[in-house]
């Protein structure tokens, strides 16, 4: 797919934008009328090739990197060898973090795994609440990736690349696909720490829209505090006063307009338009008190407590308004020490609500049209670290998808009998992108963008192979 | 030569007249009759072909390459002059999904005109070009006293049948000229005056008097400074703050100065290393640290190192190549030449800088002004005074020694201790170690780590063990004589702890014969291992050695293994650079002596006088002064000295430079980019292989002859990167349009006769670039309107061919400093450390290790211009970042120039741009007395340096008496909404008119016209 080059897409698209609605009122003394026309407002591809099954996404980055040993991947033969060293002829030559020249010692799962659903899916004890939507979600075991620390594999989950400046995935998604909602952003973020203090920093750029265009950067949508930077009128200035202020600046801009033909004051114009229509639909957006209190209840969370399952509530509330790709980080999953303990706050902080998006998302017909992911950023290792932890692991991890398209209740690929390597079915990063992509109705492999003279894609100059096997 | 540079152009010239094959977007109606490699194939084959079939070794397809010809005539790809016989052309045609090139899974596809340029191409012959960046430029002739910019450009309208759009009024050229110079708009004044000059140097007068000012070298610095990804933070994980502000005044100075591009060149690249270094030229080589770096824990040395290099090779690329180097990491370059190993050999010449690769950034070079330099002699010569002074040998210090020795009846007590020597000794940030039979542990100064932690693997002798002992030792070879690898030789001993196997073994007590005030022995087993701040330290141990003693809970009974874990992890190389590990039987409690007595002192002390040698003597005499009450007085002089010295110069300014080291980093090819894989070969620094080479022989090639090299006249692609970028900021777009890629995947310029005259007239003139400067914006190409009439449009829609200036939106920096300036509240400060203006509260809460809080400036740093903003790589200012000021954590040779809401937003409202208003507001109450038409007149005036045109005179007015209703019946309001800021309200101002006209002002602020250069 060729595009053309980003900057007059970018004034295409916008001007596609003004089209409907928005800017009506602008469009009266466009100097350059023929551009207008231009279909642009559901994102540069178009006609989709494939069936669009996941409409948007809610992707749940658990960030720090959650143990597969005490969550989705149970090992008995880990159980039984804890405290022996871990055989060489898993670890020679190997990749290792912290962990790197010291001597490696097994470590047992430090939780008891619990049978759920039609397949009698083992899972760790801890998710009952998981358990209990188990035949919704398709669990994949044998996930690896690249990077081995915090910074580049977030990065490399994100953008599929270690270096920093490419696109992140809700970037190239809004790009490609636009957006259904017209007074919120399309790409979203939200964040949420845990309670155990191991919250990792995590980078704008993570959220970042690369060698897009910015307007496709994710928009962070914050607790406390304005809920989008300078979303809050000053201080002595009413929502009125606001219009008036932003009618004048509309209506000098296209006095302006009139004079000189620069269509990027018709742009500017629409965009004075979407940013006073945020003033008052995100702060309507944010407001779940009004959700009711079985839903509260269902989700487990309080208005304002900025908790991961508000973010939940919140992403379905987004969901419902027509953002494209909605991202929330939980922090604190970095258990390098005190994993069992670790491990425990994590079940409680995500268990319910994980349960809840999903069983709230059915209820309301939603789910079979968005996918949710979660995922780390890498796996651990079943060695032991200082006794009480695990280290970085980038061989094996396990994440989980459901809804839109993708087969509940199934188990995709496993690892060896420590855990230690996925063996069978083996994933990277960037085929759980392709699988992604391909819900969305796009060619993974021909999604692509110009940038330094190569076509940039998502999935990687490697290439990647959609996980059939996962979709129904 | 110069009749090859005639016959040159000859060729040039009559190429001018030619219409284009394509003009710069999209097909033109008519092709050329003759089809030219460079321009029309090149692109075609790069895009769709050399992906398989190009310089790529390992993932060509069938062994054909393309972009050689005598390649792709062995393997009869074409038949020159008979294209129906040609396979290129039959499988271009094919409609066999197995037979049609490219391939249908490439996703490419040539379109019919492509196929018919490939097709005439080799009935024409198939000749092939050298690609034209890789060319040496030629230089157009040009008529005596004509300005080549604009001889070039007409040369290419005249041919093309498109006219000039003329030039633009005076107002808007002031403002243009302001704006691309300064980054700042004219006052009203200053656009009268130049509007009322009917000289014909008018012009040129004020060119000449914009270039003097020295905010020139701030706008300047701008681009650089995006080039280069100078930023105050480190990028990755922590995102932790560096020094290098100094560097981004160096800069703006440079630019200032007008420093030669060759000089400025020299100085980034190899500062250090010139015949001529100075401090100067060293916070220049700065450039070489501004690298993203990290910190975070489990990090791989040679991860990063690799990290690192590849991140300085991509710099290169992109501020003076203008190739995009960074996919040769892993593979040979698909469309240019450049190969894996030409990438490593680029990266071999920052081998020797030293640095840590892991961990917290060391403080840098000290970058005193003149008075701090004064200063910090004097300081210095105080110190050295007390240290001579306690010195001094007499008499009465002779008889007081005996005295003293005497008085100590047989010698200090200790326990006796086993020397250890270690069985393995491991460093986490690669340290390396050298260990002797006297168990004395050596560790190299060019380490890799700022901080690191040792693992001492020891064997406990037979017997049992109760507790171990550290010593820090003193050696010629450390800084400050050590025992400490940092700057001043000092270190700290963060966290000790004793492990047998995953066991870790109680350390019960610890004391040391000398600790630091407020770095105590205890606080090395206080459980707090990752706090950098806490640690036994003996910063200011006059005697050198020092031990620390550290007792066991349980004893260990027998021969066993243990390691004991030394971590260190202050930073700035605050690591131990020599010591010792013994062990001890002793039975409870083991303490080190209560006098200061290491070791080795005890040891002379209980030999008799008279087997004592010289060096035994002088260290005991030494000793007696660094213990002897006598002193006490003369030892806290010399420690007082010490701390004002070094509380002194933390307020100095700190610069990372680069330095030097004799032992270099090994540099492999990394196959595949993967740093594990140490089996490739080793390379030396070597440049790109198919550029001209410097004549250097029988010697390594150095970072001053890779910085020569980039400023040779045989370059052929610096002049043209840097001449590239410069049209850029004064006309919105590249003469080539891909700034950061002169190569195949780049656009060969439309002009490209222009862009060849830039490059060398820029080399002619020896590379000054204030000369290029003039040059571009007296030209009469620079001068004209930039509005399109609807036949320009036609003829050239994304001016391309400059028969017509452009309109965009001012840089990031510049919208912040335009609102600053016309409401005075800017500070015109030029340098400095980075100011932190408003920021909306918890930006920063996603930032970890540790957590911070951001504190804007309360003084002058809050009215800063934008350049001067601290760039927090992973979190911009978030006003910055809405307007597309890159987060520099990569090369950004070209920023994107998006419309976004947020940008509406932060005009609105952020307290930055309401304060402005404010303050504007006030303003125009107090420059202008009288009614509310007046005013806004000159509201207009100030903002736009023009007059309001009637509609938008009564649109404003309109908006003033609504808001000042609004305040009028509502005073609090008013109150509410000019608290917005720090700076003062003025105590006679009428709050309702003022809240009223704030909104004039805020409008104002935010209109299209106030953030476009036009």
């Amino acid at each position: 797919m060729n595009f053309q080059s980003l900057p007059e897409l970018n004034r295409r698209v916008f001007l596609g934008r003004a089209t409907r609605g928005l800017g009506a009122v602008a469009l009266a003394s466009l100097s350059t009328p023929t551009l207008l026309n231009a279909a642009a407002t559901q994102g540069v591809l178009g006609k989709l090739p494939l069936p669009q099954k996941a409409k948007r996404v809610i992707w749940l980055s658990m960030a720090g990197g959650p143990s597969h040993l005490e969550t989705f991947d149970y090992k008995p033969k880990l159980a039984e060898m804890h405290g022996q060293p871990m055989p060489e002829s898993f670890t020679k030559g190997q990749q290792l973090a912290q962990l790197q020249g010291q001597k490696l010692s097994c470590f047992g799962p430090q939780h008891e795994f619990q049978k759920f659903g039609k397949n009698q899916t083992e899972i760790c004890g801890l998710f009952p609440q998981i358990g209990s939507v188990i035949d919704d979600i398709c669990l994949i075991r044998s996930m690896t990736t690249d990077a081995i620390n915090h910074d580049p594999a977030h990065m490399f989950m994100n953008t599929g690349s270690q270096i920093a400046g490419r696109p992140s995935m809700g970037a190239w998604v809004t790009y490609g696909l636009g957006s259904e909602s017209v007074d919120l952003p399309g790409f979203v973020v939200l964040t949420s720490l845990g309670k155990g203090g191991q919250n990792q920093p995590i980078a704008g750029r993570q959220w970042s829209s690369g060698f897009l265009p910015s307007r496709y950067q994710g928009v962070q949508l914050r607790g406390k505090g304005d809920p989008v930077l300078y979303l809050g009128t000053p201080p002595g200035v009413t929502r009125q006063q606001q219009g008036s202020d932003v009618e004048a600046i509309n209506a000098l801009n296209r006095q302006h307009a009139s004079l000189v033909d620069d269509p990027e004051i018709a742009t500017r114009i629409t965009q004075y338009e979407m940013a006073f229509q945020m003033q008052a639909s995100v702060p309507e957006l944010m407001e779940i008190s009004g959700e009711g209190a079985k839903t509260l209840e269902l989700y487990g969370c309080q208005p304002g407590d900025g908790s991961f399952a508000s973010n939940c509530l919140l992403a379905r509330r987004l969901a419902e308004r027509g953002v494209r790709f909605i991202q929330l980080y939980h922090k604190d999953w970095d258990h390098h020490g005190g994993l069992k303990e670790g491990i425990a706050f994590k079940a409680q902080e995500i268990d319910r609500a994980c349960m809840a998006l999903i069983t709230d998302l059915k209820e309301r017909g939603m789910l079979d049209s968005t996918l949710i992911v979660w995922a780390g950023e890498f796996g651990r290792t079943p060695m032991s670290q200082g006794g009480s932890g695990r280290d970085h692991h980038n061989k094996a991890m396990s994440v989980w998808m459901a809804g839109a398209g993708v087969r509940g209740g199934i188990v995709h690929g496993a690892t060896d009998e420590l855990g230690y390597a996925a063996v069978d079915k083996v994933a990277t990063v960037h085929d759980l992108h392709a699988t992604m992509l391909h819900q969305m109705g796009v060619q993974p492999d021909a999604f692509t963008v110009k940038f330094q003279g190569l076509d940039a894609k998502l999935t990687g100059v490697e290439g990647s192979k959609v996980m059939k096997d996962v979709l129904l | 030569m110069k009749l090859t540079f005639s016959s040159k152009f000859i060729l040039c010239a009559s190429w001018l007249v030619q219409a284009p094959a394509f003009a710069a977007q999209g097909p033109s109606p008519s092709a050329p009759a003759k089809v030219e490699f460079n321009r029309d194939v090149r692109p075609i084959l790069s895009d769709n072909c050399f992906y398989c079939h190009g310089p790529d070794q390992s993932h060509r397809k069938a062994e054909l390459r393309l972009d050689v010809r005598e390649a792709a005539l062995e393997k009869k790809a074409f038949e020159p002059g008979n294209s129906e016989a040609s396979e290129l052309v039959k499988r271009l045609l094919s409609k066999d999904p197995d037979e049609v090139m490219p391939p249908p899974d490439s996703n490419k596809k040539l379109t019919a005109q492509q196929r018919d340029v490939l097709r005439r191409w080799i009935e024409q012959g198939a000749e092939y070009q050298q690609h034209w960046a890789y060319e040496k430029p030629v230089k157009a002739v040009i008529p005596p006293g004509a300005n080549g910019v604009d001889v070039l450009v007409r040369s290419r309208l005249t041919s093309l049948g498109i006219t000039s759009a003329g030039e633009a009024d005076r107002r808007t050229l002031i403002r243009r000229l302001y704006f691309d110079l300064l980054g700042l708009p004219p006052s009203p004044e200053s656009v009268e005056r130049f509007v009322k000059d009917g000289a014909p140097d008018a012009y040129a007068r004020l060119v000449e008097e914009i270039l003097q000012n020295s905010h020139h070298g701030e706008r300047m610095a701008q681009g650089w400074l995006d080039v280069v990804r100078f930023a105050d933070t480190i990028g990755y994980h922590s995102d932790n703050p560096r020094n290098v502000w100094p560097y981004r005044d160096w800069v703006i100075r440079s630019f200032n100065e007008n420093k030669r591009f060759d000089r400025f060149t020299l100085e980034q690249v190899a500062g250090d290393l010139l015949p001529d270094a100075s401090v100067e030229t060293r916070v220049g080589s700065a450039f070489n640290r501004l690298v993203l770096s990290t910190e975070e824990g489990g990090a791989q040395p040679k991860d990063y190192e690799a990290r690192m290099l590849t991140d300085r090779v991509r710099a290169i690329g992109a501020a003076w190549l203008g190739q995009t180097t960074g996919c040769a990491q892993c593979h040979d370059h698909k469309f240019d030449p450049f190969t894996t190993r030409d990438f490593y050999a680029l990266g071999a010449f920052f081998a020797d800088i030293k640095e840590g690769v892991i961990g917290r950034r060391e403080d840098g070079m000290l970058v005193p002004t003149a008075a701090e330099s004064k200063e910090i002699a004097r300081l210095q010569e105080r110190l050295d005074g007390l240290r001579r002074e306690l010195d001094v040998d007499s008499p009465e210090r002779r008889e007081g020694q005996l005295a003293w020795e005497k008085g100590l009846a047989g010698g200090p007590v200790d326990v006796a201790w086993t020397a250890l020597v270690p069985e393995k000794l491991y460093a986490d940030r690669g340290s390396k170690f050298e260990s002797g039979a006297d168990a004395v542990v050596s560790v190299a100064v060019d380490g890799n780590a700022a901080s690191d932690t040792y693992f001492v693997t020891v064997k406990t002798p037979p017997g049992t063990t109760t507790g171990f002992k550290l010593d820090a030792l003193s050696a010629e070879h450390l800084p400050q004589r050590g025992p400490g690898r940092s700057p001043k030789g000092a270190f700290m001993l963060t966290q000790f702890s004793v492990k047998q196997g995953d066991a870790v073994l109680k350390v019960s007590e610890a004391s040391a014969t000398y600790e630091q005030k407020g770095f105590v022995a205890k606080s090395a087993i206080d459980g707090k291992s990752n706090d950098p701040k806490k640690g036994w330290s003996t910063f200011g141990n006059e005697a050198g050695d020092a031990s620390i003693y550290f007792e066991l809970e349980q004893p260990i009974v027998g021969e066993k293994t243990v390691t004991l874990l030394l971590r260190q992890i202050a930073g700035d190389n605050q690591t131990l650079g020599r010591f010792r590990v013994s062990s001890t039987s002793a039975p409870k409690p083991v303490r080190a002596p209560n006098i200061q007595f290491p070791a080795d002192i005890i040891s002379v002390l209980n030999a008799p006088v008279e087997k004592r040698s010289d060096p035994q003597k002088a260290k005991l005499a030494r000793h007696y002064r660094v213990v002897a009450p006598e002193f006490a007085a003369a030892r806290e002089a010399i420690t007082a000295a010490q701390l004002e010295q070094s509380e002194y110069e933390k307020n100095v300014a700190h610069c990372l430079v680069s330095t030097s080291s004799e032992a270099k980093r090994t540099v492999r090819i990394l196959p595949r980019g993967n740093f594990m894989d140490e089996t490739g070969e080793i390379v030396k620094p070597g440049l790109p292989h198919y550029l001209p080479q410097p004549a250097v022989e029988g010697r390594d090639l150095t970072r001053l002859d890779l910085a020569r090299w980039l400023v040779s006249q045989e370059n052929p692609l610096t002049a043209r990167t840097v001449m590239n970028r410069l049209w850029k900021q004064f006309f919105g777009t590249g003469l080539s349009k891909v700034l950061d890629d002169l190569g195949a995947q780049g656009e060969p310029p439309p002009n490209a006769a222009l862009l060849d005259w830039l490059a060398c007239e820029f080399v002619d003139s020896g590379w000054d670039f204030r000369h290029m400067v003039r040059t571009i914006v007296s030209s009469a190409a620079y001068r004209q309107v930039s509005t399109a009439t609807p036949a320009l449009l036609a003829a050239d829609p994304y001016n391309r061919e400059h028969a017509r200036q452009s309109a965009f939106r001012l840089d990031a920096e510049s919208v912040r400093d335009n609102a600053l300036t016309v409401s005075g509240l800017l500070v015109a400060k030029i340098g400095g450390p980075s100011a932190k203006p408003y920021q909306p509260e918890r930006y920063w809460e996603n930032l970890n290790f540790p957590t911070r809080e951001y504190a804007a400036d309360k003084d002058d740093g809050q009215y800063r211009r934008g350049v001067y903003t601290w760039w927090q790589r992973s979190f911009l200012h978030p006003s910055m970042l809405a307007f597309d000021a890159p987060s520099r954590e990569e090369c950004c040779a070209e920023r994107t120039r998006s419309n976004i809401p947020q940008q509406a937003l932060v005009l609105m409202n952020d307290p930055t741009y309401v304060e402005a208003a404010r303050i504007l507001a006030l303003r125009i109450l107090t420059e202008c007395d009288g009614d509310a038409s007046r005013r806004m007149k000159r509201a207009f005036q100030i903002v736009l340096q023009r007059e309001p045109r009637p509609e938008e005179a009564s649109t404003m007015l309109a908006l003033f008496e609504k808001h000042r209703a609004v305040y009028s019946a509502d005073p609090n309001a008013a109150e509410l909404l000019l608290k917005t800021g720090l700076a003062p309200v003025g105590a006679s101002a009428n709050n309702t008119e003022l809240a009223a006209w704030l909104h004039v002002a805020r409008v104002l602020l935010n209109l299209h016209e106030t953030i476009t250069r036009a």
